[in-house]
């Protein structure tokens, strides 16, 4: 048996960075104040790197996103694997280019020539009140991207799993910190090793009803789980955990079990990923499903400021609630 | 032009392996654009047509090793490197023997042995990517160093200003080689960019930048030995800014309507591809039959090339699922 140890998220995030780059010398990180002299990150994510590994291999960067992205790609290209942060998810936004046409596209342009193995962090999440340009989940963009994986945990245990596993990974990854996910303290596994890529994590079973979900909204349907089991439904959660490639066989299969399905993101519905799995789930099962599949998702508007707007933008385990009482009908 | 005080200047040597970097350009370029027009190559080709010595002059200084990270227009940069131009053709004739096996076409050529690392379709992203090259020379203490090129519309993007910054503040061993050919697809230089002399902008990023004959030979030779002795020892990047003038306009078909008839003329009458061949033979580098068989020579692989490439296979369908990922994509 393994020792367990309380972490939270950054904690999590910031063990697995130790533990990759004391066993592997080609892990670099870099980004904007992330070396001990600015803080060690303006969360503390990278703290006590720099002063550990050296400021050649824990840089701190001029606040430029193109450069930063670029500065990887050259490094994993050859040989390296950078881990890059991109502080906020929105701040991805003025580095797309380095993002999708370069890291995504080099592997398949260059017929296998060269690949990208590096690892954007990025930070995001509505509720902190950061409104319309520090708080969006943009992972359906990446997801609608070739060639890059996107990867948005939940638990600590995951989060350091995950990120072992997307610093080995050959291929670019983008690793999505939900700040709703932060400040919940769970066990890790002293000895927590690598946790493979596109697999989800049924957190429930039940036999009613599958909830779809990851990164904060998980924690959120964790939340409205016990008023969901009390209005009589049986649910079963699944924490998607990577959102692509997804684990449509773990979905599937609960779905071909439960016959319906609720997907639920923080991000915007309206051609959100929750799209793509109910629109897959209907192809693969249509005769099966005891009702339509049932999706929730933010309204298609800027994150707001307002406090009270902010809490209706978010999906809220009551909205879950409500959603599941619909769908048993 | 920036005067360099105790310039290295090119010998004979140097010369006429300079000259045969520029032919191999202007041979292979003139058999592309006749099997485009034969149409047996469907691509666009962005022709490089007077601009062969800021890139044969580069490369001399540079070995296997050494990197690349070039454009659109950059089938230049990669022939004067010496890359194998069977790949190449197969590569634009779009044949699984083709160095990207067909899938990335001539804007995106990659050769990692001889040095070719990433050609961009995307204007001014060359220069991020090297830095990142750049930082794994120094991390693996190499002595390796990076070329960027690019054109002088380029450095009106944020991308340039980043890059510059960053390989200054991280002291890289990058030479940022811009081609200044005096216009942006269609735009005129003075009309698009602030600063009468692109090298101003180094400044800025407190590297040596200078403005060079890139027409000229020796000017580029003295240039690039200081910028590569620099990245080399570690002092970091240079920024070149070298002057020239594309023949052929922007991309084939391009009909040159907004440039004059007059400053093409004067250009092309300074050819320096035949100019340098004439040095060559008046100063004794070089007979007419050395150079006349240099020609053969080139001629011949160019064509060997061409059938290679031409008679490749079509890539399988297959290939949509590879490459997207290590692991293929299943069926
Ligand atoms: C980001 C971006 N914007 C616009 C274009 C379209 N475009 C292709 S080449 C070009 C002109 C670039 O001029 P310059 O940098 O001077 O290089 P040159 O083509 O003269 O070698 C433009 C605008 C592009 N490929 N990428």
């Amino acid at each position: 048996m393994s020792e367990m140890e309380k972490m939270h998220a950054i904690q999590a995030i910031n063990s697995a960075l130790h533990q990759a780059m004391a066993e592997d010398d080609k892990v670099l990180v870099l980004g904007e104040d992330i070396a001990d002299k600015e803080g060690g990150g303006v969360t503390g994510t990278t703290a006590g790197l720099s002063t550990k590994f050296g400021t050649d291999r824990v840089k701190s960067t001029p606040i430029s996103e193109q450069a930063i992205m670029g500065a990887a790609i050259g490094a994993a290209m050859a040989g390296y694997k950078p881990v890059a942060e991109i502080m906020m998810m929105n701040f991805t936004t003025v580095a797309m280019d380095m993002i999708v046409n370069h890291a995504a596209k080099l592997r398949f342009m260059s017929g296998g020539q060269t690949n990208v193995p590096l690892v954007i962090r990025t930070m995001t999440g509505a509720g902190w009140q950061t409104a319309g340009q520090h708080s969006d989940f943009l992972e359906g963009w990446f997801a609608h991207t070739a060639g890059i994986k996107v990867v948005c945990p939940a638990f600590p245990a995951d989060y350091k799993g995950l990120m072992l596993s997307a610093i080995q990974d050959p291929d670019p990854v983008i690793f999505v910190e939900g700040g709703g996910t932060f400040f919940i303290p769970n066990d890790v596994p002293s000895d927590q090793g690598p946790i493979p890529l596109g697999k989800a994590n049924v957190v429930q079973e039940g036999t009613d009803l599958t909830i779809v979900t990851w990164s904060a909204q998980t924690v959120r349907a964790m939340m409205a789980a016990p008023a969901i089991a009390e209005a009589g439904i049986s649910a079963e959660i699944i924490d998607l955990r990577t959102v692509s490639p997804w684990d449509k066989e773990t979905v599937l299969a609960s779905v071909e079990k439960t016959g319906r399905l609720l997907v639920a993101h923080e991000a915007v519905r309206n051609f959100g990923p929750g799209a793509e799995i109910a629109a897959t789930v209907n192809e693969e099962l249509f005769g099966k499903l005891k009702g339509p599949v049932r999706r929730l998702g933010g309204p298609t508007c800027a994150v707001p400021f307002a406090k009270n707007l902010e809490t209706a933008f978010i999906v809220q385990p009551d909205d879950m609630v409500a959603a599941a009482k619909e769908l048993m009908g | 032009m920036t005067e360099l005080s105790n310039a290295p200047k090119p010998d004979g040597e140097a010369l006429k392996d300079i000259y045969r970097r520029m032919l191999r350009i202007e041979r292979n370029e003139d058999e592309i654009l006749s099997t485009i027009r034969k149409g047996r190559l469907t691509m666009p080709y962005y022709s490089a047509r007077g601009q062969e010595v800021i890139p044969a002059t580069v490369s001399h200084f540079l070995n296997d090793e050494d990197q690349i990270c070039t454009i659109y227009r950059g089938v230049q940069d990669m022939v004067a490197k010496d890359m194998p131009l069977k790949p190449l053709w197969a590569e634009i004739a779009g044949r699984v023997e083709g160095t990207c096996k067909g899938k990335g076409g001539g804007m995106h050529i990659t050769h990692p042995e001889t040095g070719v690392m990433v050609t961009t379709g995307i204007v001014g992203s060359s220069m991020p990517i090297a830095n990142g090259l750049a930082w794994a020379a120094k991390l693996d203490g190499s002595d390796r160093v990076v070329v960027a090129y690019f054109g002088d519309g380029a450095s009106n993007i944020g991308a340039f200003h980043e890059a510059l910054n960053m390989a200054s503040v991280w002291k890289l061993p990058v030479i940022f080689v811009c081609a200044n050919n005096l216009f942006a697809e269609h735009t005129r230089y003075e009309d698009a960019t602030s600063v009468d002399q692109i090298s101003k902008r180094a400044i800025g990023y407190g590297m040596p930048g200078f403005t060079v004959d890139g027409n000229n030979p020796d000017d580029m030779y003295a240039h690039m030995a200081a910028a590569v002795e620099r990245a080399r020892s570690g002092e970091g990047p240079t920024l070149l800014e070298c002057m020239t003038f594309r023949f052929r306009g922007h991309v084939l078909g391009d009909d040159d309507k907004y440039m004059t008839k007059e400053e093409k003329e004067a250009a092309m009458a300074a050819d320096p591809l035949p100019a340098l061949r004439q040095r060559l033979v008046d100063d004794g580098i070089a007979t007419e039959e050395e150079l006349a068989s240099l020609q053969e020579s080139l001629e011949q692989e160019v064509a060997d090339a061409r059938d290679f490439g031409l008679a490749g296979e079509l890539p399988s369908e297959d290939e949509l699922r590879r490459d997207v990922f290590a692991e293929e994509i299943p069926a």
